[in-house]
């Protein structure tokens, strides 16, 4: 291994900067002249526009231009679309409703966009938004994901009835799975929500849309998890610029956990206009649009059925989800509740025989897409609250539950009855140090003392399993997605032997610049000092599909190592010649090309030197030394893991404290295993969040978002959560170069189950939804007695 | 519009700035010191916090004209000669920082907490920083940063 190579836990390249107040966010950006943007927002849940007047806001100090959703479809400005063709049980295609950018006639959530307004400065643009007079009609509105396709309920959509998007079943084999409980020993069957979120990423949204009329190219600086898709969705999709003519530029991006993946109606509608005004056009959100206008997560409700044997083994598994997609589709929505989420709901048992139907619906809220996990988390929650309950309802410990329905180390590659094909793993290996590590054998002595003090404690498990790396291009196709999700990679050579790597994926937060630098550190025998990595810019580097699914290493990072193969087998004819040996008598090992055998070598430096002066040059091979590799995986990679949190919940205020977190996950190789970790911390907490505090809250008659500030949603804060004990075991991946699987999500995946589980474990009762808030506990808890 | 002025990270400035503008907002726009984030419109995240006069502060819940002859300290003011600080030095060797958006105003938090606290344990730290919200850390590697920072800063 080089120094600092993989497995090295080197401090981040990029901490300086944000440490030091010098990193880049669009809000730190500005160009000559800019104007600023303010939007005017629905107020309604459901209503008819109307009339739009503008008059008195024209006329307002400062104003430079008001623009509405006709000015927009004049220009021929293409409607925002979902990117995944997801067909009904009956074959029929999904309904798509048709989504402008800015409203034509009709709204469907608070916060839906009405008319951009264009001023001089920030507060002008927000002043004369407010004096832009809609005449709204009121419609009555639904936002419950039970009821909204209820008969009489509120019809957002003409080309949707019943408020269905689609009604979706995994495979036609009801009647197998059927069968199979009506032979089962026992059945165990929940009812359960999976809480609608917030992503809240701490940097708000924002775009500064820039235009130069000498060339007609605009450059558009963004918050996104995927500049190039960007540029290619504001080309193809809404038609603004070709994609030559367009440059997507997506600096230091404050967190995005999803939600920073969508091409919006705020960021197209400035770009467009700074064509319009020949002028930059600027918006940051403020933290109330966030939480109106960012793509929310999750809200699904879910009967999950899990039929055993006589020996407590699985024999199969019925679940049945309606999901929310919220006001409109959003670019990846109808794929989150179905093959994002029915596809993992094997986990990691060898359950021989699995039902999944979903039925997505529209709801006068804020449009639904992924957010961190992304239907992976509400699968295990479905899986892992299932299956311990049936543990309960059997007597048996639920690791001995677990463990007999394990898929085993033997059985892979394995092939579970919903479409996944698991790479490797040892998921008892994980079981058992987590275990350990939780002191579980301990757990019975703990609860006792908790319960002299009239405390109640609780412990529960979470048994994950992640489908990451997404993902093989030709898988993705044959399920409808509109998209390849292949990577790319450049590495170039600089002539005086340092390196320059340009990615196609993005970081927000994951540090890529450190972890990538260590991947080439190691594979080319370059000090990981003299490596740089450039991501974040459609003119810079090869076209990347970006950062989401935990897909970066294992594939934005498999296409470096293709890169770095191509550059070694180049250096290594260059060192042949140089050295006056055969080309298959070269070795290449720590950064040096040497004649098998001798002591005669070259440092790869000394070779890119050559490259780049090609005096003594082999005839027929290229001048330089850049090399660039597109990788499309081989298979998803299928990071898993279990996690115990043990819980005190005191039964006369109904506060939960988590008095023990232990994580043991299974990601293959690490390449920077502080960086991991922490991905692990912040994904726990999340999960934590989703369990304990948060959940998007809308009033059912106005529609109103009752909780949208920071005063109301409660995210985790520093003291709401504990330290975590968190180790992993290793599986590498047969399937990448790298052996890698990918962290991203993990701990947003396992942990609500596991703190939902502890909890019901603690009050005796498995009837209380997410999030477990001190009202609901308490109640709970009155109510077990 | 009125003048304002005051000591920033030990220069005098001044600046005109509307009766509503808030002391982030001259930071930003005025001095162009972008190292103070904006993540809310509630005063409830902390990434906007810098010192005034020697405490930290939320400086979106301050006008501008509020500061008027005061000391302010900003996440540019904390290194020397681009050398980290403690604190920043204890927010990089422990992974305390992922997307950065948090930091400055974390960062800012800390250095307030220890200078009172110079010997914090986990549940002071913790109680301490209730008023930043990260949303990439889960705080564990945040609160290694302080313990750290407060034993090399000498608690
Ligand atoms: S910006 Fe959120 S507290 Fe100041
Ligand atoms: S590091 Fe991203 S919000 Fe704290």
């Amino acid at each position: 291994m080089a120094e600092n190579g993989i497995g090295a836990s080197l401090k981040r390249k990029e901490d300086p900067r944000l440490l030091l107040g010098k990193g880049s966010y669009v809000d730190d950006i500005n160009r000559p002249g800019q104007a600023y943007a303010a939007f005017v927002r629905s107020p309604h849940a459901h209503a008819n526009i109307k009339s739009i007047n503008s008059t008195a806001a024209a006329a307002a100090p400062g104003v430079v231009a008001i623009f509405t959703g006709d000015d927009m479809a004049a220009d021929e400005v293409g409607p925002l679309i979902c990117g995944w063709a997801i067909s009904s049980k009956d074959g029929s295609p999904m309904n798509m409703p048709h989504h402008t950018c800015l409203a034509q006639g009709k709204v469907t959530y608070v916060g839906d966009h009405v008319a951009i307004v264009i001023a001089d400065t920030q507060e002008q643009a927000k002043d004369a938004a407010e004096l832009v007079e809609v005449d709204y009609e009121e419609l009555s509105a639904v936002v419950g994901t039970a009821d909204a396709d209820a008969a009489g309920a509120p019809q957002l959509h003409e080309n949707a009835p019943n408020n269905t998007c689609f009604d979706w079943h995994l495979a036609d084999n009801k009647a197998d799975v059927d069968a199979a409980f009506a032979g089962a020993a026992h059945v165990t069957k929940l009812d359960i929500l999976n809480n609608r979120l917030v992503p809240n990423a701490m940097e708000p949204r924002a775009a500064v849309g820039d235009y130069e009329r000498s060339t007609d190219s605009l450059t558009l600086y963004t918050t996104s998890q995927n500049p190039h898709v960007a540029r290619l969705v504001l080309s193809a999709f809404f038609g603004i610029a070709p994609e030559h003519k367009l440059r997507v530029v997506a600096p230091d991006v404050g967190g995005g956990f999803g939600s920073k993946i969508y091409v919006y109606s705020e960021e197209t509608a400035c770009l467009w206009a700074a064509r319009k005004i020949d002028r930059a056009v600027k918006w940051t959100a403020d933290r109330a649009e966030s939480f109106v206008s960012d793509a929310h997560g999750r809200d699904h409700v879910t009967t999950v059925e899990l039929a055993l044997d006589g020996d407590a083994k699985f024999l199969a598994m019925r679940c049945s989800t309606k999901a929310n997609l919220g006001g409109y589709m959003s670019l990846f929505s109808s794929a989150v509740p179905t093959y994002m989420y029915a596809t993992l709901l094997a986990g990691q048992y060898t359950t021989p025989q699995i039902y999944a139907e979903v039925k997505t619906v529209f709801t006068n809220t804020t449009p639904v897409d992924a957010y961190r996990g992304a239907g992976r988390p509400e699968a295990t929650y479905a899986l892992e609250r299932v299956v311990e309950a049936a543990a309960r309802e059997l007597n048996i410990d639920p690791a001995e539950l677990r463990r007999r329905n394990l898929i085993q180390p033997d059985q892979f590659p394995y092939e579970t009855p919903v479409v996944h094909t698991y790479d490797c793993g040892d998921y008892g290996a994980s079981l058992d140090k987590a275990i350990e590590i939780a002191d579980y054998a301990g757990f019975a002595a703990r609860r006792d003392q908790s319960k002299a003090g009239g405390k109640l404690r609780g412990i529960g498990f979470s048994n994950y399993i992640e489908a990451c790396g997404i993902a093989p291009s030709a898988a993705v196709g044959a399920l409808g997605g509109g998209v390849g999700l292949w990577e790319a990679a450049q590495v170039r050579f600089n002539p005086t032997g340092n390196v320059t790597v340009f990615t196609g994926t993005h970081a927000h937060g994951q540090g890529h610049e450190t972890a990538f630098a260590q991947v080439v550190a190691d594979q080319l025998g370059v000090p990981v000092e003299n490596v740089e990595v450039v991501h974040g810019d459609t003119d810079k580097g090869p076209f990347g599909m970006g950062t989401y699914g935990s897909r970066s290493i294992a594939v934005g990072g498999s296409a470096i190592v293709k890169a770095g193969e191509k550059i070694i087998a180049k250096g290594r004819k260059i060192a042949a010649h140089l050295l006056e040996a055969a080309e298959d008598d070269i070795e290449f090992t720590d950064g040096n090309f040497t004649v098998a055998g001798t002591d005669k070598a070259l440092n790869i430096g000394e070779v890119a030197f050559a490259a780049y002066v090609p005096h003594n040059y082999p005839e027929g091979v290229e001048p330089g030394l850049d090399e660039s590799a597109f990788y499309d995986p081989l298979n998803f990679s299928f990071p898993s893991g279990t996690h115990i949190c043990e819980v005190e919940v005191d039964p006369d205020t109904g506060t939960v404290e988590i008095v023990n977190y232990t994580a043991v996950d299974d990601f293959g190789t690490l390449i920077n295993p502080m960086i991991v970790a922490g991905q692990v911390h912040g994904g726990i907490v999340q999960g934590v969040g989703q369990a304990l505090t948060e959940g998007a809250a809308y009033d059912p008659d106005s529609g109103q978002l009752v909780n949208g500030s920071f005063m109301d949603y409660t995210m985790p804060r520093a003291d709401n959560v504990p330290s975590f004990n968190i180790d992993t075991t290793e599986t590498p991946s047969p399937l990448n170069p790298l052996g890698v699987k990918g962290c991203g999500e993990a701990g947003a995946i396992a942990a609500p189950a596991a703190v939902m589980n502890a909890i019901t474990d603690a009050l005796g009762t498995e009837n209380i939804d997410m999030p477990a808030t001190p009202e609901k506990v308490w109640r709970a808890a009155q109510a077990a007695g | 519009m009125p003048t304002v002025s005051m000591t920033v990270n030990g220069q005098a400035v001044s600046g005109e700035v509307e009766d509503r503008t808030l002391l982030v907002q001259f930071l930003r726009e005025n001095l162009r010191l972008t190292g103070t984030h904006v993540g809310c419109d509630t005063s409830q995240c902390g990434a906007c916090v810098v010192h005034v006069n020697g405490d930290s502060m939320k400086s979106c819940s301050m006008l501008a004209l509020q500061a008027e002859g005061a000391e302010v300290t900003t996440i540019e003011g904390l290194a020397s000669n681009g050398e980290l600080n403690p604190m920043q030095q204890a927010f990089m060797d422990n992974h305390g920082l992922q997307c950065g958006f948090c930091t400055p105003g974390m960062v800012m938090s800390a250095m307030d907490l220890v200078a009172k606290n110079p010997n914090p344990d986990e549940a002071t730290i913790r109680e301490n920083l209730e008023g930043n919200l990260c949303r990439c850390t889960g705080y564990h590697n945040i609160v290694k940063a302080v313990q750290q920072a407060a034993k090399t800063m000498g608690g």
